[in-house]
């Protein structure tokens, strides 16, 4: 473990330094690569084999192409084609609440930060809160409120919930309390800006990454949302992927016995079913590592 | 230093703030514009149900005032105990592990000085989080299965040979925790490894100036620095585990209910509300979970210092 720097300066002074330390260090670091990245590479995997070659073939060889389009086929034949329905499903409720999210919360978190309002100080305590509650603990009661209005069942019974986002409205607030200095708004006022082309003229330039940021958390908590759409949609043509997974695990012999048939699924496609379930999170993921730390960490740099 | 700081810190300052000049009609009435579309949804879906979830936990099925009898319906209930059980046990393990690996694998991380490596490394502890709720659950599902799993060797060698024995009871708690650590712990490991950066490298050099070792730096400069984000972690994470559902419902479903329905307390919520059609004791099961998470919640910010200044 010549790589690491532990100890450098400070060699045979503590436990832990010098080689034996970095050999440690090493292989405990190891060890936690394997765990986080064995489960993900065999999942790949397992999607290029047949349901026999999964028990029976070495773990980590590849299977074929032939066996990956056989999975794709089993997979997309379920229901006469749910799957692709469900996937549709989580497109419309992700990028539906993200879309009302984005345009509910950086105006109002830019008004609470920037601007001076009656019932400001009220709407951020509220909103620190709001933010502490897990947000499965109001579903019970959203589904009765909902069912009052009788949108239980409908694609709003999920969007609307989800579209609201108290986190998104405290990142863009923080964000524009702390790197948006207010001179410049005064100076775009003395320009003649009115109060509404101050925002969308100098401060929504200026909050790229902050919207980035937000976008990024609402996505991924949509797409991935379980309980609430559980809960507020009764049929199978609504499930978003995320719950139509329920499904597809029902009808897998392998672990659920009962459910053996001519719908029935096997292993390696319910493994396909699971990474394309989070593809789109997967891809976004990779993009987003570098802007989560620069904004979760933006503005909180400098003492 | 920090997000949450900073935030607290401009929420106790803000009321002394100049407004900027200018006060006229017009530029409050935008304000009001600004804010109106979130005021609507926070009133909606976060201040209507927590007060509609007060409402139903105090008064029975009619409408009556029903005083704390939900509460002691739901207490006395002979599955309540055993989920309050399940989940708490749940909660500590995954948060110890958490906290102490998550702090430690951050520090180690930062201390490696080869780029390329430290950026797989973040990268690889970081991806898992992409596989968040019922994914990540049917991944381990596939793991844990001795017959098909990558990591048989290692089952067989703990003496399992079946689905069925690896999913005893006894065995949830820990499982639940190695999975919801395999799928958060990379993106705190980052954010954490963001909040090492952030930490001068002048206060780094006194410390080995005046003979502090590499472990010594880590245990009483780093550690204490990234005390707020420890803090925030647990919060946010405290907050998701008391709501265990999709875990212990999945595996209820992939077992033939070896594992019960009713295994955490979010579960037995569910199960009053759709099964019993007793809303009123759902809602006195979610009223506790929020309160445990607030009481709980309370303790890492006034341990954790999350709202001081400095």
């Amino acid at each position: 473990m010549t790589t690491l720097d532990i100890g450098r300066h400070a060699k045979s002074r503590g436990r832990l330094d010098g080689w034996s330390g970095r050999t440690i260090i090493g292989v405990v670091l190891a060890v936690f690569v394997l765990f986080f990245a064995i489960p993900i590479v065999w999942l790949l995997l397992a999607t290029t084999k047949s349901a026999r070659g999964l028990i029976v073939d070495h773990p980590f060889l590849p299977g074929g192409l032939g066996d990956l389009a056989a999975n794709w086929d089993q997979l997309f034949g379920f229901q006469d084609g749910a799957v692709t329905a469900w996937v549709g499903n989580s497109a419309l409720y992700a990028v539906g609440a993200l879309v009302i999210t984005l345009v509910a919360s950086i105006p109002a978190g830019y008004a609470m930060a920037l601007t001076e309002f009656r019932f400001r100080r009220l709407l951020l305590v509220v909103t620190l809160i709001v933010m502490l509650i897990p947000n499965t603990a109001l579903v019970l009661p959203i589904f009765l409120e909902l069912n009052v209005v009788g949108l239980i069942g409908s694609p709003l019974s999920v969007i609307l919930p989800m579209s609201f986002f108290p986190f998104g409205v405290y990142l863009t607030y923080i964000y524009f309390s702390t790197s948006v200095p207010r001179d410049l708004l005064a100076a775009a006022r003395l320009d003649g800006c009115t109060e509404f082309q101050v925002f969308t003229r100098v401060a929504l330039p200026l909050a790229a990454p902050i919207v980035a940021l937000v976008a990024f958390f609402s996505f991924v908590q949509n797409w991935n949302n379980f309980f609430l759409p559980f809960v507020m949609l009764p049929s199978s043509e609504g499930y978003p992927i995320q719950v139509g997974l329920t499904s597809l695990l029902a009808s897998t012999p392998a672990f659920n016995p009962s459910s053996a048939g001519a719908q029935s699924v096997q292993l390696p496609t319910l493994a396909l079913a699971t990474v394309i379930s989070v593809l789109p999170v997967l891809i976004v993921f990779l993009f987003a590592q570098r802007f989560l730390v620069a904004g979760m960490t933006a503005g909180g740099t400098k003492e | 230093m920090t997000l949450t700081d900073k935030a607290a810190r401009a929420a106790v300052t803000s009321h002394g703030r100049p407004s900027g000049g200018r006060s006229g009609d017009d530029k409050s009435a935008m304000s009001y514009g600004f804010v109106a579309l979130y005021t609507v949804l926070v009133v909606a879906f976060g201040v209507l149900p927590a007060l509609y979830a007060v409402y139903l936990a105090f008064t029975d099925g009619d409408g009556g005032f029903a005083g704390i009898t939900n509460f002691t319906k739901v207490m006395s209930d002979f599955r309540f105990l055993p989920a309050v059980a399940h989940v708490a046990l749940y909660l500590v393990i995954w948060l110890v592990a958490l906290v102490v690996l998550v702090a430690f694998l951050a520090i180690v991380v930062h201390a490696v000085r080869v780029r390329w490596l430290s950026k797989t490394l973040r990268l690889v502890f970081y991806l898992p989080g992409a596989l968040a709720g019922a994914s990540s659950v049917l991944l381990w599902l596939f793991v844990l299965d001795p017959t098909a799993s990558p990591v048989s060797g290692l089952l067989h060698l703990f003496g399992f040979t079946s689905f069925v024995q690896v999913i005893v009871p006894a065995n949830l708690p820990p499982i639940f925790a190695i999975i919801a650590f395999w799928t958060g712990a990379g993106g705190w490991i980052v954010i954490m490894y963001g909040a090492l950066n952030n930490i001068s490298a002048d206060v780094i050099e006194a410390a080995r100036i005046d003979g502090a070792t590499t472990v010594q730096i880590a245990w009483r400069v780093q550690l204490p620095l990234l005390r707020k984000w420890i803090s925030y972690m647990g919060i946010m994470s405290l907050a998701a585990g008391t709501q265990l559902f999709v875990e212990p419902q999945l595996l209820s479903q992939a077992s033939n209910a070896v594992v019960p329905n009713d295994y955490s307390l979010n579960q037995l919520a569910y199960q009053y509300a759709f099964q019993q059609n007793d809303f009123n004791g759902a809602a006195a099961i979610s009223l506790l979970l929020l309160v445990i998470a607030l009481a709980l919640s309370a303790v890492f910010v006034t341990r954790g210092g999350l709202f001081e200044r400095g």
